[in-house]
C-alpha cells in the first residue's frame, strides 16, 4: 500500500504508523458523564467494512499525522490530508 | 560420459553447442548451454526423475515450465542444498549437481513405493477417520511415522552462505510475460516514451514463440523474438528482467518479483546475489503471463513418458531434445496438429493421433493420414509401464480397443489462462464455456491481461492486444504513441474442445500429480459432503503441493462439478495466493540477518567504552554499557560491586545519551506540559528541571522522565530509552491532532546530544574542573534539581542537576559529535577522585536502592498510585488520561502496588518474576497476590533488594511472604519494606 | 453405510472401494425457528453448537454460515495450540481448552491431529527471561505446565538455531510442553460432524443480513435464506463480529485487522514443535506433511481484505533468517491472510450483550484456534444457563469501562498493537 504524504509526496505504508478512526472526538473532561464518554472515545470503535477516516503518522518521514480515507475492504486510499488542517477545521465548526 | 543420445541433430536452436558436464543421483552427463536440467535429463534418455509425494510413484518430466508438479531435485549441496527445485526451471551449469528427493535407497528401487499397495486405506482423509486409538500414541507411535514419510527434498543443514539484495523500481508500465502478447505490449509503450518494466520467469524471451515453430513476417519466431528484443534493448526507458518472476500483486500497484541473479552459476560472483527482491511500483500493469496447459485424466497418467502436449514441442523445438522416440497424442484441441507435426518433424514416429472431439478438424485428420499416423475418435483409458510408458491402450468412441505401444503420450486438455496475479487482490474468476476456461474477473486496478492469459489462445490475438494494451497503458500515464504494426502470421488452428473429466479411466487416476490425488480421492470427498470447492482441496490436498495445481486445479473442480451436476461455474474455484512460484525465504528477508537483523545504534562514546573493556546489553536498538569488568574481578556481580561502590562513596559516569530528548518550543509550549503530564509544568521556573509522569488516555502510566525549563518558551524533555519515539508520536498526535491551536513545536533531538550522568559525592569536583570557569555550578548557584547552558572548552551545551543514583549528580550534555571528547574529558578529570565508568548494571543497582520506577514497574498496566506516584496526579487541571485514571478499578487500593523486598534470610538470592503467595497459603492462582519486579544485589546493605508490585503494597509493611519462582525452583520468604532502601530522606542528592 | 470411524469400519471400506462413508454432515434447509441461532459457521460456532448439544442437551439449533463451514480464521491459522498466558483472566480459560483438546479425539471420533511437540519461546536479555519467569510461575500456579530453560537446553533441543552470529542472542526459553498443534480444518470439521450427528442444523451459504430484535429482544435473524427465528442469538463471526453486532445497533470495544500466514513447500521435518523468536516477529513449525509453517505480526490497519502486504512478509521472513538461517533456500509457498477481531486489550469477550437474548463471543485478537474448544464449552454455557462459565468469567464486555482490563501486553486501547 501506498499513502500519498502531503509533504514527501507517495510513501510505503511501511514508513507510516497507525492509529485508527478519525472520527473519535476527545469528549468534553467536565461533563457531568465524562467518565462513560472518555469510555466510549478509548474503547468503542464503528470498524466499518467500507471507507474509513483514519489516523496515520508519517514516523519514518516528515512526523505529520494525516488524516486518510481508504476503504477497508479494497485499501483504496481517496483522501489524505495534513490531521492539523482537519482538526483546525473541526475546532472551527466546533 | 554418456552422450546425449536423444539429441536432435537437425533443429538445434540452441544458443552456443558448448557442452556441460553435470550429474544427477551421482551420474555423469553431458548437456548443453540453453538447457535446463530437464532437457538435458531428457538428452540423456532420462526419463524417471522423481518418486510421488505419498505412493512413491516413479515420475519424469511433464512440463517445460513453472508449472512442474513431478520433476522436483534436490539442486546442489552442503550449505547450497536446495530442495524441491523444479527441473524444468533450472538452467544449466557446467558442473551442476542435482539429485532425486523422496525415495529410498534409490530412484529406480524405491522401497516405500509399498504405500501404492495400501492405496484403498490411504485415501484421502483416511488420517481424520484413524490413529485415535489408543489416545496418547498419536505422538509417540503414529505421528513420528507420518513425520518420518513427510516433505520431499531435505534444507540445507548450515546457514544459507549467499546474500540477497533487495531493489526497488519505479515504471509506467510493467508487462508481465515476454511472450508474443507481452513483447508488443513493451514495445508499444516503450516506443510511446513510457517507462516499462518487462518481467519474464524465463531466462529468454518469446515464450511460446522460443517452443513452436512459428512464422512472423515470414521468418522463424525465435528471430522476430529477437528483433523485438533488439530493439526494446535499445531504449533507455524500457528495462527487461529475464529471469524475473512476478510473484504478487500488492496494494497500491506494488508488485513483489523475484530476480535469480545467479542461479544458472555454480554459485553467486563475488559481491553478486543469489537472488534480488524487487518491489516493482508500477502506474499500469499488463498482464501477459500466457496459459498453462492441462493434463487428460486416464489410468497411470502419471508414468514418466507421459508429458503435456506444448511441453513435447518446447524440448523439440526449443531445446533440441526428443522427449521419445515413438510417440502417441492424445489432445482435445487444434493444437495437436501442431504437436503430431513437430514430432515428425524431428523424426520421432507418431502412432496415433487420439481426440475425442466427435467432430475433428479435418486438418488433423488429413495430417496423420500424411504422417501415418491412426487418427481416433476417442480416448487413452489407460498408460502401460512401470518406470516409463510402454503403451497406450485406446478406446475409440466405436467401442474397440487399441493398445498402441509408444514410449510418449503427448497429452493436452486445453489450457488454463495465467491469471493468478488478477485474482491477488481479490478479483474472482469468471467460468468461459467457450474457452473452457477460468478467465480473470475484476484485475487489480490499472491492470490489463491479454493473451492467452485472458484466454485468447490465438498467436494474432495476442499480438493485437498487446499492441492495444501497451499503447492504452502508455496513453493512460500521458504519452503518445502509433500502435506498432503487426506481422504477418501464419494460419493456426484454434478450435478448443470441452474441459473433458469423464473418462473410462481404469488404474489409478491422478488429479493432482504431486499430492497424488486421484479422481476416487474427488469422488470420496464428494460423497463425505465435501464438495464445496476449498473443502474438496483441503480434504483431498488438491491443489497444495509445491505447484499449487497449477496444471490440476480445474481438473479437480470439473470433476467435482460433473459429480455434482452443477456447471463448473457454479462451483467457482479456489483463492490463488501468492506467490506465483515459490520464493526463498533468503529473498524475502534480504540483508536482514544475523547480526544486520536490525540496526544497531550506537552512541557516541561507544568506542571508547568498547576500549574500557565494557560488556554491552541491546536496550532496544541501542547497544549500552553493562559494566566494565577489570582483570581479577571474579564476576560481573563483582564488578557492579565495585562500580555502586565507586559511585557512592566517589565519583563515576555513565552514558545516558540513549535517554529519548525532545525539544520544545513556542509561546503554548508550557500549557501544552501540563495537558500531557499528570503533574505541572507551567509553574516551573526558567532553570529548573522537574520528573514528569505521563499517561494513556485510558489512565495508565506510559512514560516517565524529566522536562528542564531552559526558557520561558523552551522547554527540553527526556523521556525513557525505550519509549522515545512512541513518546514523540503521542506528542506529535496531542499537538497536531487534538490541539491544533497551541503555539508548540516538536523535535526528537536524542541523537544530536551525548549525555552523561556524573554522580557520587565528588562528581561536583570532577565538573568543575571540565566546565568552563565562568558557570557557577556550586550548590547555591546550581542546586538540585537546577538545568541550564554551560559550556566545555567552548563547546556550548547543557547541565542538570539529577540524580537517579540518590548521590549528588548531574547530567552534562554536549552536542553529539563532542561525547567522544567529554568522556574522556570526564575521566581525566575525575581520575584522582577514582572516577570509574558504570554502566546499566550498577545504574539499575542504584535505582532500586533509591526504589525508582523503571521499565519493569512502567509496564504498562500500571497507574500512578500503583506506583505510589498519587501524589503526582494533579487535581487541578485535565491532562490525558486523567478522567479514566480516576475509574474505581483503577484507584482500587487493593490493587497490587509498589513496594520493597529483601529476603528474610539475607544471604538468599532474590530474582524477578518470582511471584507473591501469603505466608502458609498453598502455591495456587488463588493466593497470588502480585510479583516481583526488579531486584538487585546492593553492595551499600550487602544482600539481595527487589522492588515488587504487591496487593496492598505499602500498606503491608513488615508482613513476610513467599517469593516463588517454581520455574527457577525459588521458594524463599521475603519481607516487604519501604521501596527506598538508600538515603530514604535525600540528603545526599541535596549535598 | 459407515457412519463411526474405527478400525473395522476403515478396513471394511478400503475393501469395499470407500463407497460406504456417510456424507460429514446433512445439508438441511433452514428450520422457521430453532432455540439457539449461531451466527458464523467457523471454529468457534461449530464447538459452541457441539458443547449445546452435548453439555447442555440442547439440539433446537442452528448454525449459520455465509460461506462454507470452516471457512473463516479456523482454516487460515498457523494451528498452535498452547495455554502460556500470563494473567488471571486468562490463564484458566487457555488451560481448560487445553484439556479440552487433549480429549477432542476420543470426544469427537474425529482425528484432529492434537500433537503435544511442545510451544518453545525464545528470550534475548535479561528483562525477556524475568517476564517469561513470571509468566512460568503464573502458570505453574494455575496448574498448567511450564519449564525456564537455559541457553544449554535450548541449543540442545534446537542446534540449528542462530547462537554465534545473533543481533540479539538468545540466552533462553520458555517452554510448554504440552502447547503443540491441530490441524485446523479437521477442528472444524470433527465439531461439525459431531454436532451434526446429535441434530444440529449446520446452514451453508446463508449469509446473516439483519438480527430482528423486538422490545429489546432478539427474536431472530434475517438472512439470505429467508428469517429464521430464535429464542436465541449466538454471534461467533470473528473478523465480522462489528458487523454482525452492528446489525442490533452494537458498537463493540473491537477492529478488524489482517494477520497473515505462511507455508513453505514441503521439506523433510527438522522442526519438532514450535519455535517463537523473542526478538522479532516469527514463529514456526512443521506440519506433519512437511511444510514450514509461520507467522509474525497482524498487518497494522483496519481491514476486511483478507490479505496481507508485503513489507510484512518481509518482516516474517527477516525473523526466520535471524532466528533459523538454514531457511534461506527453503521456499515459501502460499502466504494469506485472515480477519482478527482485534480487542482493545487484546483478549476475547464471551458474554451477553445489552439486547437481551444476544450472545456474543468476539474479540479472539490472533489467539482464536487455541480458545476454539474452551470458547465453545464456554460459550455454550453461557447460552444455556444465561450465566458466565467459570473460566471465562473474566472475559466479559464491561471490563473497557471499567477498567478491568485483560492487557496481556500492557499496550492499552491500542489493537494493532496488541
Amino acid at each position: 500500500m501506498r499513502i500519498p504524504c502531503p509533504s514527501c509526496g507517495e510513501r510505503g505504508h511501511e514508513e507510516f504508523a497507525y492509529l485508527g478512526d478519525a472520527s473519535l472526538v476527545r469528549p468534553d473532561p467536565t461533563a457531568p458523564d465524562a467518565e462513560a464518554r472518555f469510555a466510549d472515545y478509548v474503547y468503542l470503535r464503528d470498524n466499518p467494512a467500507g471507507a474509513l477516516r483514519e489516523l496515520w503518522y508519517h514516523a519514518a518521514g516528515c512526523h505529520a499525522w494525516l488524516v486518510v480515507t481508504r476503504d477497508t475492504r479494497t485499501h483504496e486510499i481517496s483522501g489524505v490530508e495534513p490531521a492539523k488542517a482537519a482538526a483546525l477545521r473541526r475546532q472551527e465548526a466546533g | 560420459m554418456a552422450e546425449q543420445p536423444f539429441r536432435l541433430k537437425q533443429t538445434g536452436r540452441l544458443g552456443t553447442e558448448k557442452p556441460l558436464a553435470f550429474t544427477f543421483d551421482g551420474k555423469r552427463y553431458e548437456g548443453m548451454a540453453g538447457d535446463t536440467l530437464a532437457s538435458a535429463l531428457l538428452a540423456n534418455g532420462v526419463q524417471l526423475v522423481g518418486r510421488s509425494f505419498k505412493y512413491h510413484r516413479p515420475r519424469g518430466i511433464f512440463s517445460a515450465g513453472s508449472e512442474e508438479p513431478n520433476a522436483l531435485v534436490e539442486l546442489r549441496s552442503g550449505a547450497r542444498r536446495e530442495p524441491n527445485t523444479r527441473a524444468t526451471m533450472i538452467e544449466l551449469y557446467d558442473g551442476l549437481d542435482a539429485r532425486s528427493q523422496n525415495r529410498w535407497p534409490s530412484l529406480s528401487l524405491d522401497l516405500l513405493a509399498v504405500n501404492s499397495l495400501a492405496a484403498p486405506i490411504l485415501s484421502a482423509g483416511f488420517y481424520y477417520k484413524t490413529f485415535m486409538w489408543p489416545s496418547q500414541f498419536w505422538e509417540k507411535v503414529y505421528e513420528p511415522l507420518i513425520r518420518r514419510a513427510a516433505g520431499l527434498g531435505r534444507a540445507a543443514q548450515e546457514a544459507d552462505p549467499d546474500h540477497y539484495e533487495k531493489a526497488t523500481a519505479f515504471c509506467d508500465v510493467l508487462v508481465i510475460g515476454a511472450g508474443p502478447a507481452g513483447l508488443m505490449a513493451a514495445l508499444a509503450a516503450g516506443r510511446a516514451g513510457a517507462r516499462v518494466i518487462l518481467a519474464e520467469e524465463d531466462f529468454r524471451l518469446g515464450g511460446r514463440l522460443l517452443g513452436d515453430r512459428r512464422r512472423l513476417d515470414g521468418q522463424p519466431s525465435p528471430q522476430w523474438v529477437a528483433q523485438i528484443e533488439a530493439e526494446l534493448d535499445e531504449m533507455p526507458n524500457v528495462r527487461i528482467m529475464t529471469r524475473t518472476t512476478v510473484f504478487g500483486a500488492y496494494d497500491g500497484g506494488v508488485y513483489g518479483a523475484l530476480e535469480r541473479v545467479s542461479d544458472h552459476l555454480p554459485e553467486p560472483l563475488p559481491f553478486t546475489p543469489r537472488q534480488r527482491l524487487w518491489h516493482i511500483i508500477a502506474r499500469r500493469t499488463v498482464l501477459a503471463a500466457g496459459a498453462i496447459e492441462r493434463p487428460l485424466l486416464f489410468g497411470n497418467n502419471d508414468r514418466p513418458g507421459v508429458m503435456l502436449a506444448g511441453a513435447v514441442r518446447t524440448y523439440l523445438n526449443r531445446h533440441a531434445v526428443a522427449p521419445g522416440g515413438r510417440a502417441i497424442v492424445f489432445a482435445t484441441n487444434d493444437d495437436a496438429a501442431r504437436t503430431v507435426a513437430d514430432l515428425t518433424a524431428a523424426g520421432i514416429a507418431v502412432v496415433a493421433l487420439v481426440d475425442p472431439r466427435p467432430r475433428p478438424p479435418s486438418s488433423s485428420i488429413d495430417l496423420a493420414d500424411r504422417v501415418g499416423a491412426a487418427f481416433v475418435t476417442g480416448i487413452i483409458s489407460r498408460a502401460i509401464g512401470l518406470r516409463q510408458v510402454e503403451a497406450a491402450v485406446v478406446e475409440t468412441d466405436r467401442g474397440r480397443t487399441i493398445v498402441y505401444d509408444c514410449d510418449l503420450i503427448a497429452v493436452s486438455g486445453g489450457w488454463n489462462p495465467s491469471i493468478h496475479l488478477s485474482t491477488h487482490l481479490g478479483g474472482k474468476p469468471v467460468w468461459n464455456e467457450d474457452r473452457a476456461a477460468f478467465l480473470p474477473g475484476t484485475p487489480p486496478p490499472g491492470t490489463t491481461v491479454i493473451g492467452a492469459a485472458a484466454g485468447d489462445f490465438a498467436l494474432r490475438d495476442c499480438l493485437a492486444e498487446g499492441a492495444r494494451a501497451g499503447l492504452d497503458a502508455a496513453e493512460g500515464e500521458g504519452f503518445d504513441g502509433d500502435e506498432p504494426a503487426l506481422p504477418e502470421v501464419d494460419p493456426e488452428g484454434t478450435g478448443i474442445g470441452p474441459l473433458l473429466t469423464t473418462t473410462a479411466a481404469r488404474g489409478k487416476t491422478f488429479v493432482d500429480l504431486q499430492n497424488d490425488v486421484t479422481v476416487k480421492d474427488v469422488e470420496l470427498a464428494n460423497r463425505e459432503g465435501f464438495h464445496a470447492v476449498e473443502h474438496l482441496k483441503r480434504y483431498t490436498t488438491l491443489g497444495m503441493a509445491t505447484d499449487q495445481g497449477k496444471t490440476a486445479n480445474v481438473l479437480g473442480l470439473a470433476l467435482m462439478a460433473e459429480l455434482t451436476g452443477k456447471p463448473i461455474a457454479a462451483i467457482g474455484t479456489t483463492t490463488a495466493r501468492p506467490p506465483f512460484t515459490p520464493v526463498a525465504i533468503g529473498a524475502l528477508a534480504g540483508h536482514h540477518r544475523g547480526r544486520d537483523f536490525r540496526p544497531t545504534r550506537l552512541t557516541p562514546s561507544h568506542d571508547w567504552a568498547a576500549r574500557q573493556g565494557a560488556v554491552f546489553v541491546e536496550a532496544g536498538q541501542w547497544l549500552r554499557a553493562q559494566y566494565f569488568p577489570r582483570p581479577g574481578e571474579a564476576d560481573w556481580l563483582a564488578t557492579v560491586n565495585r562500580e555502586v561502590n565507586a559511585v557512592r562513596t566517589s565519583v563515576g559516569v555513565c552514558d545516558v545519551s540513549t535517554l529519548g530528548k525532545i525539544d520544545i518550543q513556542g509561546a503554548d509550549a508550557a500549557t501544552f506540559l501540563d495537558r500531557v503530564y499528570t503533574n505541572t509544568f507551567s509553574t516551573l521556573p526558567v532553570g529548573k528541571a522537574r520528573y514528569g509522569l505521563m499517561l494513556r488516555e485510558d489512565g495508565f502510566v506510559m512514560d516517565d522522565g524529566t522536562t528542564a525549563r531552559l526558557a520561558d518558551d523552551h522547554f527540553f524533555m527526556t523521556t525513557t530509552t525505550a519509549n522515545a519515539a512512541k513518546v514523540m508520536q503521542h506528542l506529535e498526535f496531542c499537538h497536531q491532532w487534538l490541539w491544533p491551536e497551541l503555539d508548540v513545536a516538536l523535535v526528537s533531538v536524542t541523537e544530536a546530544w551525548s549525555q552523561y550522568a556524573v554522580s557520587g559525592p565528588k562528581s561536583r569536583d570532577v565538573l568543575r574542573t571540565v566546565i568552563d570557569p565562568e558557570h557557577d555550578i556550586s550548590d547555591a548557584a546550581f542546586p538540585y534539581m537546577a538545568a541550564g547552558a554551560i559550556s566545555v572548552g567552548g563547546i556550548p551545551g547543557r547541565l542538570f542537576r539529577l540524580s537517579f543514583s540518590g548521590e549528588l549528580a548531574y547530567e552534562i550534555a554536549l552536542p553529539a559529535s563532542y561525547g567522544n571528547a567529554l568522556i574522556q574529558a570526564l575521566m581525566e578529570a575525575g581520575a584522582p577522585f577514582g572516577i570509574v565508568p558504570y554502566g546499566t548494571e550498577a545504574l539499575g543497582v542504584m535505582r532500586v536502592e533509591k526504589g525508582h520506577v523503571a521499565g519493569n514497574e512502567l509496564n504498562g498496566t500500571t497507574t500512578a498510585h500503583d506506583l505510589g506516584l498519587g501524589r503526582m496526579v494533579s487535581a487541578k487541571k485535565d491532562f490525558i488520561g486523567r478522567t479514566l485514571a480516576n475509574r474505581a478499578a483503577l484507584i482500587d487500593t487493593n490493587r497490587p502496588r509498589l513496594a520493597g523486598f529483601r529476603p528474610v534470610d539475607r544471604t538468599e538470592r532474590l530474582r524477578a518474576g518470582a511471584h507473591f503467595i501469603q505466608l502458609d497459603t498453598e502455591a495456587v492462582a488463588a493466593n497470588d497476590q502480585g510479583y516481583m519486579t526488579s531486584v538487585a544485589f546492593s553492595p551499600t546493605l550487602g544482600h539481595w533488594i527487589g522492588l515488587g508490585l504487591i496487593s496492598g503494597g505499602e500498606k503491608r509493611i513488615g508482613e513476610i511472604v513467599r517469593a516463588y519462582d517454581p520455574v527457577r525452583n525459588g521458594d524463599i520468604a521475603v519481607e516487604i519494606v519501604a521501596p527506598v532502601f538508600v538515603d530514604p530522606e535525600g540528603v545526599k542528592l541535596r549535598g | 453405510m459407515t457412519d463411526r470411524y474405527s478400525f473395522l469400519s476403515i478396513l471394511k471400506e478400503a475393501f469395499s472401494g470407500q463407497k460406504g462413508w456417510e456424507p460429514v454432515w446433512r445439508e438441511p434447509a433452514p428450520k422457521r425457528d430453532y432455540e439457539v441461532v449461531i451466527v458464523g459457521g467457523g471454529g468457534h460456532g461449530l464447538a459452541t453448537a457441539h458443547y449445546l448439544a452435548k453439555e447442555h442437551g440442547i439440539t433446537d439449533v442452528a448454525v449459520v454460515e455465509k460461506g462454507y463451514l470452516g471457512s473463516g480464521n479456523v482454516g487460515r491459522n498457523t494451528t498452535i495450540v498452547r495455554s502460556n498466558y500470563l494473567l488471571d483472566g486468562n490463564i484458566p480459560f487457555y488451560e481448560l481448552s487445553m484439556k479440552l483438546w487433549e480429549g477432542l479425539e476420543q470426544d469427537l471420533n474425529y482425528n484432529a491431529m492434537v500433537s503435544q511437540r511442545g510451544v518453545l519461546n525464545l528470550f534475548h536479555s535479561d528483562a525477556q527471561r524475568d517476564a517469561y519467569a513470571r509468566r512460568g510461575n503464573a502458570m505453574r500456579l494455575n496448574g498448567v505446565d511450564a519449564e525456564l530453560l537455559d541457553q544449554a537446553a535450548v541449543k540442545k533441543m534446537l542446534p540449528f538455531l542462530d547462537y554465534d552470529n545473533a543481533r540479539f542472542p538468545i540466552q533462553g526459553g520458555l517452554i510448554q510442553r504440552r502447547g503443540g498443534t491441530v490441524r485446523h480444518d479437521a477442528v472444524a470439521w470433527g465439531y461439525a460432524r459431531a454436532a451434526d450427528r446429535r441434530g444440529v442444523d449446520l446452514i451453508q451459504n446463508c449469509e446473516v443480513t439483519g438480527i430482528t430484535v423486538e422490545g429489546g429482544r432478539a427474536i431472530g435473524v434475517e438472512t439470505t435464506r429467508g428469517f429464521i427465528g430464535a429464542k436465541k442469538v449466538a454471534l461467533a463471526a470473528a473478523g465480522n463480529s462489528s458487523r454482525v453486532a452492528a446489525m442490533a445497533g452494537l458498537r463493540l470495544p473491537i477492529e478488524s485487522h489482517v494477520l497473515q500466514a505462511f507455508v513453505s513447500e514441503g521439506i523433510k521435518p527438522f522442526i519438532d514443535g514450535v519455535v517463537t523468536f523473542g526478538a522479532g516477529h516469527f514463529y514456526i513449525s512443521q506440519s506433519d506433511k512437511g511444510g514450514l509453517v509461520f507467522g509474525g505480526d497482524i498487518d497494522g490497519y483496519n481491514s476486511y481484505a483478507q490479505r496481507g502486504n508485503l513489507p510484512t512478509i518481509e518482516d516474517v521472513c527477516e525473523g526466520g533468517m535471524a532466528l533459523m538461517p538454514r531457511i534461506g533456500r527453503v521456499r515459501l509457498l502460499r502466504h494469506w491472510g485472515g480477519l482478527m477481531d482485534m480487542s482493545m486489550d487484546g483478549s476475547p469477550i464471551i458474554d451477553r450483550t445489552p439486547v437481551d437474548g444476544l450472545y456474543l463471543n468476539a474479540g479472539w485478537c490472533y489467539g482464536g484456534f487455541k480458545a476454539t474448544p474452551a470458547s465453545g464449552f464456554c460459550f455454550a454455557h453461557l447460552i444455556a444457563r444465561d450465566e458466565p462459565h467459570p473460566d471465562a468469567a473474566a472475559l466479559r464486555l464491561d471490563r473497557f469501562a471499567r477498567g478491568t482490563l485483560i492487557d496481556e501486553k500492557g499496550v492499552g486501547a491500542q489493537p494493532n498493537l496488541h
